[in-house]
Parts: structure tokens; sequence; C-alpha cells
């Protein structure tokens, strides 16, 4: 990670410096993935441009970019052209500002002509977006409005239909709405970016009049990291666990010599009510399903004895791992992402001590270690940087730290067997296996898109193709979910093989690793050759595409059965499995298909 | 401020802008001796250079401005 762009970021510096540090990221030999992304913009957009692309090589995407003529935005998602359409972008980010809003309410008419300038707006949207979806079947990015810059009516401009400010509401108001029920649609809140920039200087009107930017220049590297967040969101490289110094960042004081009575939390102290906050703030990033663990230098029974002081809102219970000891933190870091099968670059690390946060940093250069300033910007600049940008959400989010302790619970019971199959028998497995649901389809694409370590073949969908392939009849789909005696585990798995002649060819089989040898991908296995046969099919094609997280899985084919076909320069495996010959293989899970 | 300080902040600021560590500027370069020099990195830098000196353009400054020189004479007055 280059340090310049991580938040909080100098703004004058990237912009400066924006060609130099291009340069260093591209020659850094970092792996990336390509993605191609159409800016049909209602204003200038190349500096937007120009500043995404930064973020976006800092987190292991490599855009290239499509730039609108000034103002064909509608156009060219309407009616599309022919360059856009030979470019086929892989996203379509709409950047349009309360500048491109065609007509406001007039004054001097009656306010209910308000709402048919409102229906006008709206459906002049609504095409732009249906057109994109028609054509590019890609998910679309589209800002929201930033407040108007003067108010005619001053404070009654919010509550008269005829003001700006109202109807600017309004229509964010209904983009909300769509937005919640649209698929592979998001909203880039400029309405919030611009008031934490500060929307004076934000609309400065001489950016609009002299370069025909809908917002200040020196805001740009802001509202490209808000863009950059939701775009790698998309693709799966949100962060997925926190780990949490204790003394002075979850309290003030040192629990170890100040003793649990002497450290500052709670309501009595100004500082003790920041600490507060912060923990409250921790428990609700927990709740959205981020996971949390514990990296402090302590003696164990002190760092418990802090955690469960009365005046703090997180208990150890919250913490799927707590590593209080006196080992490098980078030592614990590493054998927490081990732990909880997860990479290095998925943790995000919070220490007070910029000395803790150096050595972190260098010995784990994938982990973020963000620079948290003084205990009343912690919640600030965690929450700044994206680091858990949501653009999907299902309900297995609001459970995985439950099944995380549930798989600690697991560990603990395998420990009492010596045979592997009598555990396995012992957990009392039940397997649902089936084609997909469209009910699942977004967290389907979510699995999708965030596995990496049992991962065949690491391709992505956005969820607009995957809904095309479920609907489509040349495909063969299996979904996995799995519970036992412990709880459920939800999703798990995802197959899909592409019907090709009499073989099926297997473009994409995962699974999460929290199932990992339990036998799942057997009853994966069983199922899908089930329904190879059942499409009259006498092979399955499997495809194994080494990168640098999915080596677990370079065997599996060999494992399941399969014959090695061939190998290129790059590691690339093709194997096959002749299906009439083929016994089950699943022993220990019951399986069933959902009805 | 001095004028040679001046030149030689605006030195760094087109070093940075256009990627080019030989770049020095004087009081008559103007857009047609940068190749790089368009209308879109006129934007960034004129950014930067109210960034290095703490000032801000107005919009008929921006416009007018003819060459660095014009530049300088409104930094030196402007500039703490």
């Amino acid at each position: 990670m280059m340090k310049e762009l991580n938040y909080p970021f100098d703004s004058a510096l990237l912009l400066k410096k924006k060609r130099s540090l291009r340069r260093a990221l591209i020659s850094d030999g970092r792996p990336r993935i390509k993605k191609k992304i159409a800016v049909l913009g209602g204003s200038t957009a190349n500096e937007i441009a120009d500043m995404t692309e930064l973020f976006l090589l800092n987190n292991g995407i490599e855009p290239e970019f499509y730039l609108s003529e000034y103002n064909r935005w509608w156009q060219d998602a309407v009616f599309g052209n022919e360059e856009l359409d030979g470019f086929a972008p892989d996203i379509v980010f709409i950047h349009t500002s309360s500048r491109n809003i065609v007509e406001f309410p007039d004054i001097k008419k009656d306010p209910a002509d308000a709402d048919r300038l409102l229906s006008a707006e709206l459906e002049r949207f609504g095409t732009a977006w249906s057109g994109i979806k028609k054509r590019y079947a890609c998910p679309i990015i589209q800002n929201n409005f930033e407040q108007p810059y003067f108010r005619i009516m001053g404070n009654r401009d919010f509550y008269d239909k005829r003001g700006r400010v109202n109807f600017v509401n309004r229509l964010n108001s209904a983009f909300a709405e769509y937005a919640e029920s649209a698929e592979g649609f998001y909203i880039n809140d400029i309405n919030y970016l611009s008031a934490c920039y500060g929307l004076d200087k934000w609309s400065d009107p001489s950016y609009w009049h002299m370069y025909k930017y809908a917002l200040c220049v020196p805001a740009i590297p802001d509202f490209a990291y808000n863009l950059a967040s939701i775009i790698k969101s998309v693709y799966g490289k949100n962060k997925k666990a926190l780990a949490l110094d204790l003394d002075n960042t979850l309290w003030g004081g040192v629990v170890g010599d100040d003793g649990v009575e002497g450290i500052e939390i709670g309501q009595e102290t100004h500082m003790g009510q920041v600490y507060a906050e912060f923990q409250k703030y921790l428990g609700l990033v927990r709740d959205s399903g981020v996971l949390l663990t514990v990296c402090s230098k302590n003696d164990e029974e002190n760092a418990l004895a802090g955690l469960n002081h009365p005046s703090g809102s997180l208990r150890p219970d919250d913490f799927i791992i707590i590593k209080a000891n006196w080992d490098n933190k980078d030592r614990n870091i590493a054998a927490i992402a081990r732990e909880l099968n997860i990479g290095e670059d998925a943790i995000v690390f919070i220490d007070d001590n910029p000395a803790e946060r150096a050595i972190v940093s260098a010995q784990l250069p994938d982990v973020a270690v963000p620079e948290i300033g003084a205990p009343e910007d912690y919640i600030r600049r965690i929450d700044r940087s994206h680091f858990f940008e949501t653009t999907a959400f299902s309900a297995d989010d609001l459970k995985r730290g439950e099944m995380y302790k549930q798989n600690a619970a697991r560990a603990a019971e395998q420990a009492q067997f010596t045979d592997y199959g009598e555990y396995l028998d012992s957990l009392e497995m039940t397997a649902v296996i089936d084609d997909f649901l469209p009910i699942y389809l977004a967290r389907i694409t979510q699995l999708t898109n965030k596995s990496n370590q049992f991962n065949l073949t690491t391709r992505r969908f956005t969820e607009s193709e995957m809904k095309a392939v479920y609907e489509d009849d040349g495909y063969i789909r299996l979904y996995g979910s799995l519970d036992d005696k412990f709880g459920e585990n939800g999703i798990v798995s995802v197959v899909i093989g592409k019907i090709n002649g009499d073989t099926l060819d297997i473009i994409l089989w995962l699974m999460s690793c929290r199932v990992l040898k339990r036998e799942m991908e057997y009853a994966m296995l069983d199922s899908l050759v089930d329904r190879a046969k059942a499409r009259g099919l006498k092979t399955l094609t499997g495809y194994y595409y080494p990168t640098p997280k999915n080596n677990m899985v370079r065997e599996l084919y060999k494992d399941f059965g399969f014959e090695l076909i061939s190998r290129d320069e790059h590691n690339n495996t093709v194997w096959r499995l002749e299906l009439d010959t083929y016994v089950p293989k699943t022993s220990h899970i019951k399986i069933e298909r959902n009805d | 401020m001095q004028e040679k300080e001046i030149y030689e902040r605006l030195d760094e600021v087109f070093r940075d802008v256009f990627d080019d560590d030989e770049l020095t500027v004087s009081a008559e370069t103007t857009a047609d001796d940068i190749d790089d020099w368009d209308s879109l990195s006129h934007i960034t830098l004129i950014t930067a250079v109210e960034d290095e000196f703490g000032i801000r353009f107005k919009m008929g400054e921006v416009s007018g401005m003819k060459n660095v020189g014009e530049m300088v004479d409104i930094i030196k007055e402007r500039a703490k």
C-alpha cells in the first residue's frame, strides 16, 4: 500500500504529484484486476478519473476509463455510442450534480408544479439507468445531489416545495428509494461528502465557470476516495476484521499499571466519554458483520478485566480472538489471520502507539494500519477510511461473528476425537445443495467476489452478471449451505458449470474457508455429478488458475479423481472427470435440496 | 517575498505537476513551452500554485494570465 493514498491523505500533494505517484504504482509489480469504468459526466471529470485511478491502483484494481464528451452523459446512457459500446464497461459511473438539474421549481408557480418537475427529472434519470442496464448490463454508480449553494427563500427553501433545497432533498429521497430495491445500483453520496468538506468551498462557482467542474478541484481527492471505495467494495476488496489494541485505544490508561478501577472509560471524565463512545461505535461496526479481535501487549487476565469494566460496552465475548500477550504484534496479527482463515490484507490494525503501528506496517505490508490520531479522532478516522464500505448486505453478515464463534466450539469438540470421521459424524451435518434461488443471488455474488483461497478460477461476477447466469439454461449452478449441531453456516460454497457439448466446463468453484475439511467439497461434487448426468453430459472439465492466494486448491481436482489434461507455462491446469465411473464421495453429511 | 524565492518554489511545483525534474521556468514561460501544459493540466497547475503559496487567484486573473511572469506578479503582491 502506498502511504500517501491512505486516509487521511494530503489532497494538495496527490493533485500535484499524481503523475509520479501513478508511475510508481504501475511499476510496483503487484497483481491487479483490470476493470473498465465509463464515466458519464454532466461536468468535467478528468481529474476525478485521474484521482480515482490512484486509489484503485493502490487497492489492487487497474482501471481503464472512458470519459463521455462534455455533458453528453444522458445521450450516452440512453442511446450509447460506438466508442462506448466498443469499450464495453464493467461499471458505469454517472457523474451528475445539482448543476445538471434541468429545471428547478418556479417560485411564481403553484407549489404543485414542483411535483411535475420532480417526476420529469426522475423520469430523465430513470431512462438513463434503464438504458445502461439494457445496453451494458453492468453495475451503475450514480451521484446523488449536493445541496444548492444559494437559498432564495432562506430557511424556507427547506420546507417550501418551490425551494431548491426542498427539491434537491426530494430528488435524493427518490434516488434512495430506487437504489434500495435496484440490483447493481449504488449511490455515490456527494450530499454527505460535500457536507463533510464544507458546501461553500465545495461549490466554489469559479471552478464551474472556468473549467465546468461541479465541485472545487481541491475536493476531488475526497470525492475520488469515496467513489473508489464503492468500486473496490463491488469487487470484493473490503476489509473483514479489526485487530484492536486495548490500553489508550479502547480505554484511557494502562490496565496492567492502573488497575481496572484506574482506567478511564465511562461518563465520569471527558476522555472517559470519548472512549465509551468509541466502544459503542465498534459495537455497531461488529453488528454490521465485521470481526473484532484484540491484539494487545498485556497479561490476558488484565485484558479481560479491562474488557469487563462496567462502563465499557464491549465485552470479551464480542471478540472472536483475544491475543493479549507479550509477543510482537505483527506475529499476533499474522496468527489472527491464520486462525480466522482470512488474508492479512483483510485486517485493519488499530493502535494509539505509532511505534507499534510502524512495526506492523513494516512486517506485514498488507495489513491496513491507519493513522488514527487522538482518541477523539478515532471514530472519524476509521469511518472515513471506508474499510467496510457495504455495497451488498446479506443476512449472513449479521451472523458472521456468531459463526466464527461456533467454529471455535467445533475446534474444541474435535480435540475430543481421535478419529476424524467420528468427529465429522458427531457434528451432525446437513447440507442444502441446489440450484440458485433469486433471494440468494446477493449472498452468492458477495461470496464469489470475496473468496480468494478456496477458489479455483477466482472469477468475479457483478450481481447483474450473476443474474444473467441464473437466467441462462446453458449453465448448471449450485449453491451449498451447511448446518450442524453448533449452528448454521449459511451459504458457504458456489459452483457454476457451463454446458459445452457433452462436457461441463466448471468456470467457478469456491468455498468459504470456515468449512474447510468438513467434506463439503465432496458433497458439492456429488451433487454436481448427479445434475450433469441428468442433463446427459459425459464429463466434467475443471480449471485451476493459480493466484498468490489459492495455492490450497492446487491439487483439488486431483484429490477429486480428475485426470490432468494440460498445464501451460503459467501453471494453469485443466482436468477431466469421466462421469460414468464416478463413485459418490460424501459419507458424513446429509444432503438435502431446497423445497 | 523575493522573486528569486518565488521562482525556486514555482520550479518545484512545475516539476511535480509535469513530472519532469529538469523543468525551470522564467517570466517569459508560457503553455507553449511545456509539452504537457494543456487546459486540463492548467487546472492542476493553478491549484498546486495556490496551495504552494497559500493564495487564491481570482477568476479574472486566471483567464488573463499570459505568462509565468504575470503569475509571479500576483503571487508577489498577495503571498505573505
